[in-house]
């Protein structure tokens, strides 16, 4: 169950609009280490997960992470308002306005729309914690590049919030990963698949 | 204009309470860390009630509606709408 809150998790006021800068921002909310992708990854994996941290871990951070997916669509709807025809041209924004005009959809800023490939979902409690570190380096990462190439300080400072969330996030990974490894290295008198018991 | 320095101050009050939550999911015996969670929560819950019966509900289906007349739940603006956030430029890594 969820529950809306009308706020979002770090505000957000852009002042100037950008073409160029609404492009690139779809990265991180379709893309294939974005914020809708991190949130269905961890959505899902926590229905096999073991132990109550980690479950909770995954619980948590998904939700989370859906708060970012609205706060990445924020950015690129804010920066959309207020363009002009020659800025939309110029900018290369003019093959996603062909088909979305100025909604929001789920895309790559390549232009890929987003896909369940870019993550996985394994049954397996120490492959699937393994990967949800490696997706919030690789959002880590994504963040960097984007931020190298802004320069408007309202759009820098929700980055630097998100950024510094995934480096959170990593760190909370990596202890349910430790908890979710003791686990599973203790001794079970039963034959049954481990990750099948709902500890 | 639904934005002003009670809601700011929410904003605070509601991510610590939410990055404590993630540290205590990891971190569950550590008592002070609790501690602060309840102090957290408790200033933010009385001053989520303020902000409501100011400026309207914050929560769907768990939001008190204060107006009888109107369904505040819907009026403008809308998270994602510029009026209803400030820029903190500059101040996010403070």
């Amino acid at each position: 169950m969820w529950i809306y809150e009308k706020k979002l998790e770090f505000p957000i006021n852009i002042r100037k609009p950008s073409a160029r800068l609404a492009k690139i921002m779809l990265e991180q909310y379709g893309g294939p280490d974005g914020e809708l992708g991190a949130s269905l990854r961890y959505l899902s994996q926590k229905f096999t997960m073991v132990t109550p941290e980690a479950k909770a871990t995954l619980n948590d951070i998904a939700t989370e992470e859906f708060a970012h997916a609205e706060m990445m669509a924020t950015i690129f709807h804010q920066l959309t308002q207020g363009l002009t025809k020659d800025e939309i041209i110029n900018s290369g924004l003019d093959v996603y306005y062909v088909n979305h005009g100025l909604g929001v959809y789920p895309v790559s800023a390549a232009g890929v729309p987003f896909s369940a490939c870019a993550f996985q979902s394994k049954g397996d409690p120490i492959t699937d914690l393994y990967e949800d570190m490696a997706a919030e380096q690789k959002a880590r990462s994504t963040y960097e590049y984007l931020i190298d190439l802004t320069e408007d300080p309202d759009v820098l400072a929700p980055l630097r919030f998100l950024r510094e969330r995934e480096v959170v996030h990593f760190q909370r990974f990596g202890e349910a990963l430790d908890i979710a490894r003791d686990y599973m290295n203790q001794q079970h008198y039963f034959f049954m698949n481990k990750f099948g018991c709902d500890d | 204009m639904i934005q002003n320095d009670m809601l700011t101050k929410l904003m605070e009050l509601d991510f610590i309470s939410l990055d404590l939550g993630l540290f205590l999911n990891t971190h569950p015996d550590n008592t002070e860390a609790i501690d602060t969670y309840n102090q957290v929560i408790t200033a933010a819950d009385t001053l989520r009630l303020k902000f409501e019966e100011a400026y309207g509900p914050l929560c769907s289906f768990r939001s008190f509606a204060a107006d009888t007349k109107q369904w505040a739940w819907i009026n403008n603006p809308w998270p994602w709408q510029k009026e209803a956030n400030i820029s903190l430029a500059g101040k996010e890594c403070l």
